[in-house]
């Protein structure tokens, strides 16, 4: 093997970060940590232990960032392999709570499909890559085919949220790569036609998810529990909010999982519309921040998978805030960077620190 | 290569070109969905932020009601005879259980559920919503409470709380008096306010307790509480505390009451004693009784039937609802009837040959005395009890006369005593057989009146009270437990005729041939009183060879006796009844005279 291109980029590379949307992103965080000590009823070390989570999502991020572009596309088709291999292993035989998604190596339980959140962009930028764009209809089919067979995987595990998560990157980056407006329709035409497949094949939970959703007081004690009291919960926070460490809502448990999925509630009903907003214009300016980055990237290898990667974040926020507010049904995706768990923070982080890497890149090659 | 290299470069141009429009159409795109999410928030927190917080107040704040202590009962001077007393229960809030009736199986195998349990438990359930506890089990013992708290991981959505429980120390000696409380059941419910009785369990079912329920419960208060998603309380935010129930007293004495059950000895029966001046009730008494801290914890369905087929009637309230003949008690009013009406005076005679014909009619009333008394006045007639005389008195005053004299004094009406479920009596006219039975009245049936016999019935509440009254000189209170009120006239004579008849029933104890002349010793002031006896069996006019004792005890007759005294300043009014005694003289009496004997010493 002939690494000297590996030497060649590390030896002009100093250490590199953005300032700027690490900044952003530790304030973002910051104001998680806080929500999270009033969601988990002031429980302290819940609050440290997703911030050492966080700290080892940071380090991740660091690591990414200093991987130059040029290994992440290399590497692509094999990353891919890994995660779908994974995915299998997954579904032969792996531990959960009813659905199976973890894959327990003895001395940590691991997510498969989040390697998969980042491997499918990185593998249909890769490919695309010195590839006439707008893409060809082979190549077009191939990239489909890349970003069916995980999500089929992971839906049939069962998990909804990550196979809709994967799906949207994936198809992020086709659209990023200029596939024909008119192709787009026909595949949501495509995608609206089988809804009704898609219905059979879900789980009663899934369906009853959707149904209550569509008409949450039918069932105000039961599925559409969920969904009331969490527009409940923001909405009685008002403009200012009710004070940190005063949600009612939460306290007294009328929120299911508020330090999890809702933690978005908490944070509406102790903050008001005011928190919301601050929230916001932070999410914002961190997509911003992304999206300038990533649109520097030297290539359109880079600029795909960078601006993917940023929109994927994006749908995380979107499809969480939806559910919060109550115009989508409840999905198990958890609020970026705030909600408790480490495994899809650590993801996002990854995504980051792989845009930055993606960008210095290309200032070095100007100077 | 330079070519190659600018032909990439110019591929990649072309391409980076269409990578970034997309990226800044999607950016776009990101934005405007940031706003329009921003707008939803909005439209939530701001636009419908009232209607929000007003369904987190009602996920949050529950109204509960809290019962306010029932007042306590004491006699005249300040004994308690009904109190409350800390207790445990086992609590349920209905909505935290799944499975409501396995999780009674469940208390019923740790401690006990009776049928009646339950069913007071799914009455409750009725009138409460889901989130109030409602009551299981009450008055838990210590064994009781250490096993469930034990079992406590079991019996989710069970809790046990303290409570207070009415508790009647002297239990079946005032039973026929204070009554009982007992859980409330559907008829309570139609009666009372639901509102006040919300945290309300038990209600005053007999007695007292029901007459002064609304004075002894008092009034509800109110909390609002912070409740969490189970619906267990957090915190209370707002109370309004309840008003408790206003203490009773009674004009009861105690000691007296306690000495007239013990007086009555093994005597079914009742003994009823008033202050004159004012109605108070001083004792009144309804024998045998039962204990009724067993109907507050609720009374087992054996239990209860035992009481109700129990041959010995406990559950029946004799001076209140025990209709008696008066038999010869009733001589006294017939006899002041006469003065009045001037078909007799205190000197006039009358030969008591042992029996009475009608003229014109061929049956005989006897005398209860063989050969009768030989001729006998006003005063020796009541001393001696003669029938003949007032068998001679009634015929000569005839029925309808008779019957608005005694009503005078209370007879065939009732008493107005502050207790539920007072019966009438029965006092006979012509229109009232007509009316009653739709039969003629026959003269016969008057001159058996004269003896108070025949269809004549009174309480004993009634005898004590027309006593109370004529000893009282026409002056009279109705009887009373609380609250007496001022005497007012109730009958006129001219003075000479009160004295005639108190001298009668004066010698009745104290002369020489007084039927009651044996108790005379006994007591340390004089009084006046007057024998009876209430036929269960038989008739005056038929056969006088079956002596009492050949009788099975359910059919020899009542003794009654009633009596005031001291005689010369009356301040006590006494009757009483000793079911199947056999003779106001030698059973009645004696009671009465260990009443009134204990009345002197209690009263100064």
């Amino acid at each position: 093997m002939n690494f000297n291109w590996l030497i060649r980029e590390f030896r002009h590379q100093p250490f590199r970060l953005d300032p700027l949307l690490c900044g952003l992103l530790l304030a973002l965080m910051l104001l998680g940590l806080t929500v999270l000590y009033s969601a988990t009823d002031a429980d302290f070390g819940m609050v440290w232990r997703q911030a050492v989570r966080l700290g080892m999502g940071l380090a991740l991020m660091v690591l990414a960032s200093q991987i130059p572009p040029a290994w992440y596309r290399r590497w692509a088709p094999w990353i891919y392999a890994l995660g779908l291999g994974l995915l299998i292993a997954v579904l032969l035989g792996g531990v959960g709570r009813g659905a199976t998604r973890w894959l327990d190596l003895g001395f940590m339980r691991f997510q498969p499909s989040e390697i998969m959140k980042i491997a499918v962009p990185l593998m249909l930028a890769a490919w695309l890559h010195k590839k006439p764009l707008p893409p060809r209809l082979g190549d077009f089919t191939v990239c489909a085919l890349f970003i069916a067979i995980p999500t089929f995987l992971i839906a049939s595990q069962p998990d909804l949220g990550t196979s809709l998560l994967i799906a949207a990157g994936g198809g992020m980056v086709l659209f990023l790569s200029g596939v024909r407006w008119r192709w787009i329709l026909a595949a949501t035409a495509a995608a609206v036609a089988a809804l009704p497949l898609l219905w059979t094949m879900l789980h009663d939970y899934q369906r009853n998810r959707v149904l209550t959703f569509l008409d949450p007081e039918s069932d105000p004690l039961g599925q559409g529990w969920n969904i009331i009291q969490s527009k409940i919960a923001v909405g009685t926070g008002g403009l200012t909010g009710r004070g940190w460490l005063d949600s009612t809502q939460s306290r007294l448990e009328f929120l299911p999982e508020p330090h999890t999925d809702f933690i978005l509630s908490v944070l509406a009903e102790e903050f008001g519309f005011i928190g919301v907003a601050v929230l916001m214009l932070l999410y914002a300016a961190i997509l911003l921040r992304s999206v300038f980055l990533a649109s520097r990237a030297r290539d359109p290898f880079g600029r795909m998978l960078g601006a993917s990667l940023v929109f994927l974040f994006f749908v995380y926020l979107l499809v969480n805030a939806s559910m919060i507010s109550g115009v989508m049904p409840v999905v198990g995706v958890p609020l970026p960077l705030i909600s408790y768990g480490g495994t899809s923070a650590a993801t996002l982080l990854a995504g980051f620190g792989i845009i930055m890497s993606l960008y210095s890149r290309r200032k070095m090659l100007k100077s | 290569m330079t070519f190659a290299a600018t032909t990439e470069t110019l591929h990649d141009n072309e391409n980076r070109r269409i990578v970034d429009r997309r990226i800044w159409f999607l950016t776009g795109l990101m934005l405007v969905i940031l706003l329009g999410l921003l707008v939803r928030f909005g439209q939530l927190q701001i636009l419908e932020h009232g209607a929000f917080a007003a369904r987190a107040e009602n996920n949050r704040v529950r109204l509960r009601a809290v019962a306010p202590n029932r007042g306590l009962i004491t006699d005249r001077n300040d004994r308690v005879l009904a109190e409350n007393r800390p207790a445990y229960r086992l609590v349920m809030v209905p909505e935290r259980v799944e499975d409501i009736p396995a999780m009674l199986d469940q208390v019923d195998e740790l401690v006990g559920l009776s049928a009646a349990e339950r069913e007071q438990f799914q009455l409750a359930r009725l009138r409460n919503r889901p989130f109030q506890p409602i009551p299981v089990k009450g008055d838990l013992d210590e064994n009781q409470v250490a096993t469930l708290a034990l079992d406590r991981h079991r019996l989710d959505g069970l809790e046990i709380e303290p409570y207070l429980t009415r508790h009647y120390p002297y239990g079946a000696a005032l039973v026929h008096v204070l009554g009982y409380v007992a859980r409330i059941d559907e008829s309570d419910l139609k009666r009372l306010d639901a509102d006040n009785y919300r945290a309300s369990t038990h209600t005053g079912k007999l007695g007292i307790e029901r007459h002064y329920e609304s004075i002894l419960h008092g009034q509800s208060g109110i909390e609002r509480v912070e409740t969490n998603a189970q619906g267990r309380m957090v915190r209370v935010l707002e109370r309004t505390d309840p008003v408790p129930g206003q203490d009773l007293k009674l004009t009861l004495d105690l000691d007296l009451q306690l000495a007239a059950i013990d007086a009555l000895g093994e005597h079914p029966g009742a003994v009823v004693a008033l202050d004159i001046e004012t109605g108070g009730v001083l004792a009144l008494v309804s024998k045998p009784g039962f204990d009724p801290n067993l109907f507050v914890s609720g009374i087992s369905h054996n239990r209860y039937r035992a009481l109700l087929e129990s041959p010995r009637r406990p559950l029946f309230n004799r001076f209140l609802a025990g209709g008696y003949e008066p038999g010869s008690t009733v001589k006294p009013f017939i006899a002041l009837a006469g003065l009045a009406s001037g078909k007799i005076t205190p000197e006039t005679r009358v030969f008591s040959s042992g029996s009475y014909r009608l003229p014109g009619h061929s049956r005989e009333y006897r005398d209860w005395r063989e050969g009768g008394h030989g001729w006998v006045d006003l005063k020796s007639a009541l001393e001696q009890s003669a029938n003949v005389y007032f068998y001679d008195l009634a015929h000569a005053l005839g029925i309808d006369r008779i019957s608005r004299e005694l009503a005078l004094f209370g007879f065939g009406q009732p008493t107005g005593i502050d207790l539920p479920g007072e019966f009438d009596g029965v006092l006979p006219s012509r229109n009232w057989k007509r009316r009653t039975l739709d039969q003629a009245w026959f003269p016969g049936e008057t001159v058996i009146t004269g003896i108070g016999q025949g269809f004549i019935v009174a309480t004993p509440l009634q005898l004590a009270h027309a006593t109370a009254t004529l000893a009282g000189r026409g002056m009279a209170a109705p009887p009373r437990l609380v609250d007496a009120e001022p005497p007012a006239r109730m009958v006129e004579h001219a003075p000479g005729h009160w004295e005639a008849v108190f001298e009668g029933m004066h010698a009745v104890v104290h002369g020489k041939r007084g039927t009651a002349r044996a108790i005379a010793r006994n007591i340390p002031v004089e009084i006046g009183g007057k024998t009876g006896t209430s036929q269960v069996f038989g008739r005056p006019d038929e056969e006088f060879e079956i002596e009492p004792e050949e009788l099975p005890w359910f059919l020899r007759n009542h003794a009654l006796f009633v009596a005031f005294a001291p005689f010369d300043d009356p301040r006590i009014a006494i009757a009483v009844v000793a079911e199947h005694g056999g003779g106001g003289s030698s059973v009645a009496a004696p009671v009465a005279a260990k009443v009134l004997e204990r009345a002197t010493r209690v009263a100064p």
